[in-house]
């Protein structure tokens, strides 16, 4: 029991740098779809608030089916799908096949995923800011960009920050997931650690320990910005 | 699309969709008992077992389950053969299958996010009902199976239809520790057939399905209880 705790040292022949290694990509992979994800989300909703009808349908399709299809299965289907979809792309235009890199796939698959779960919340957080503070922002004169991006958006920030520190957390683990398709982040590095060593025990246990001290720093990290967002809030303590 | 070798692969797929089901509501049953027990322990247990619930609820909800299902299966399981004389037990057989870490890991997954739910549902019952239901003489087991239980569970019914759409979609995980359900079949048929999208696209479309009929159910439950009058 104990000498195997020798193989997640630092130094040959323990495996905890190439541990270290695959948690680093899994943070890689994490901040970018959750970037990605943002970016996609706060489209999503503003197009499900004020899009079009044909938007609108567009939208909820996508929410609906990534919301309704096992993680595991869109990720498979969305990486062959998106890798095979963007080379064709790329050569009907006349550029060269480019080999997408793990952590791009990873990013842009995670992403879209990300994306129709972030649309849910920052709809939600949008259509939770009064009326009436839109409606006094145009009247004094803003135009609608302006009003989205002074008033709208700052106002529903703190509404958002619950459902989005849950998607961070959600997209954390989701990263494990991306074990299944083979890319080098802390599940595949582990899952290779301990086939090698057949230490199985310490090394998944020791996985699960890096996976939760993210956890636990992200929910310190989320728990200072929502106090600082909802200060001087009415009613701030109770939400 | 190439659908032809659909008639072929019917029956495992049938299979599959069994075992799928089976899974989701063993585990799906059983984790709500259990995250009933941590929601309780955590609102009037004693607090050294409640800090024990609680640390339980975070190390779950805080690690990701394919990481939980490696660890139990692997690293449990594979501690069990060098036990001397374990291979003769009775019990062998089932320490040997990989479908009972599964539902292992299903169930331990669930009864730490529903018994988060719990938690905050049982909390939210006014104390005042819980104490007309003792002063007029019910048993603490009365209380908590007719008034507390029932109160908590209206609150939280659209969160544990949603909690129970996760775990479906938490399922598909199982095909990596061998478990032949209905991903693992079309695992197996995109190896024989080498067609990449159609298995994929059939149970995607199947998952939907699942996912609507508990959609469905629970909306007709939650037609059929009172509604809920807590804030």
């Amino acid at each position: 029991m104990f000498e195997s705790l020798q193989l997640l040292w630092i130094e040959e022949p323990g495996r905890g740098l190439s541990l270290l290694n695959g948690f680093y990509h899994t943070i890689q992979i994490a901040v970018g779809a959750y970037a990605l994800g943002l970016t996609l989300g706060l489209c999503g909703a503003l197009g499900k608030i004020h899009g079009s009808g044909i938007t609108r349908w567009f939208l909820e399709a996508y929410t609906l089916l990534v919301r309704a299809i096992p993680e595991l299965v869109l990720i498979l289907l969305l990486y062959f799908s998106g890798t095979a979809g963007l080379n064709a792309l790329l050569l009907s235009l006349g550029f060269e096949r480019v080999d997408i890199s793990g952590l791009m796939a990873g990013i842009l698959v995670l992403g879209v995923v990300q994306g129709a779960y972030s649309t849910e919340v920052i709809r939600a957080a949008i259509l939770a800011v009064p009326k009436g503070e839109q409606e006094a922002a145009l009247a004094i004169g803003m135009s609608r960009t302006q009003t989205l991006f002074r008033i709208t958006l700052p106002a529903a920030i703190p509404f958002a920050i619950p459902g989005l520190a849950n998607l961070w957390l959600i997209v954390t683990k989701d990263t494990a997931l991306l074990a299944v398709v083979g890319f080098f982040e802390l599940a595949t590095e582990t899952k290779a650690a301990a086939g090698s060593t057949r230490a199985y025990f310490t090394f998944y246990m020791a996985a699960a320990m890096l996976y939760l001290s993210l956890t636990l720093v992200s929910n310190r990290a989320f728990s200072w910005l929502e106090r600082r967002y909802t200060r001087g809030r009415a009613g701030s303590g109770a939400m | 699309m190439d659908w032809s070798w659909l008639p072929e692969y019917w029956p495992k797929l049938i299979s599959g969709l069994w075992l799928t089901i089976e899974l989701l509501l063993i585990c799906s049953t059983l984790g709500f008992f259990f995250a009933v027990l941590i929601g309780l322990v955590r609102v009037s247990g004693p607090r050294w077992l409640a800090a024990i619930a609680t640390g339980f609820c975070t190390f779950v909800r805080g690690t990701p389950l394919l990481i939980q299902l490696w660890l139990i299966y692997y690293g449990v399981g594979g501690l069990f053969p060098s036990i001397p004389g374990i291979q003769d037990s009775v019990l062998w057989p089932i320490l040997r299958a990989a479908f009972p870490y599964a539902v292992f890991a299903f169930t331990v997954s669930v009864a730490g996010y529903v018994g988060e739910v719990m938690r905050g549902a049982l909390a939210g019952v006014p104390k005042g009902e819980l104490e007309a239901a003792r002063a007029m003489g019910m048993s603490s087991f009365t209380v908590l199976w007719r008034i507390w239980l029932p109160r908590a569970v209206q609150n939280v019914f659209p969160t544990l239809a949603g909690e129970m759409v996760l775990t479906l979609k938490a399922t598909p995980l199982a095909a990596t520790i061998t478990v032949h359900e209905l991903f693992s079949r079309s695992t197996e048929v995109r190896q024989d057939t080498f067609l990449t999208y159609e298995p994929l696209l059939l149970v995607a479309g199947i998952y939907i399905c699942l996912t609507a009929i508990i959609v469905v159910i629970f909306r007709y439950l939650e037609n059929r209880i009172p509604k809920a009058t807590l804030a």
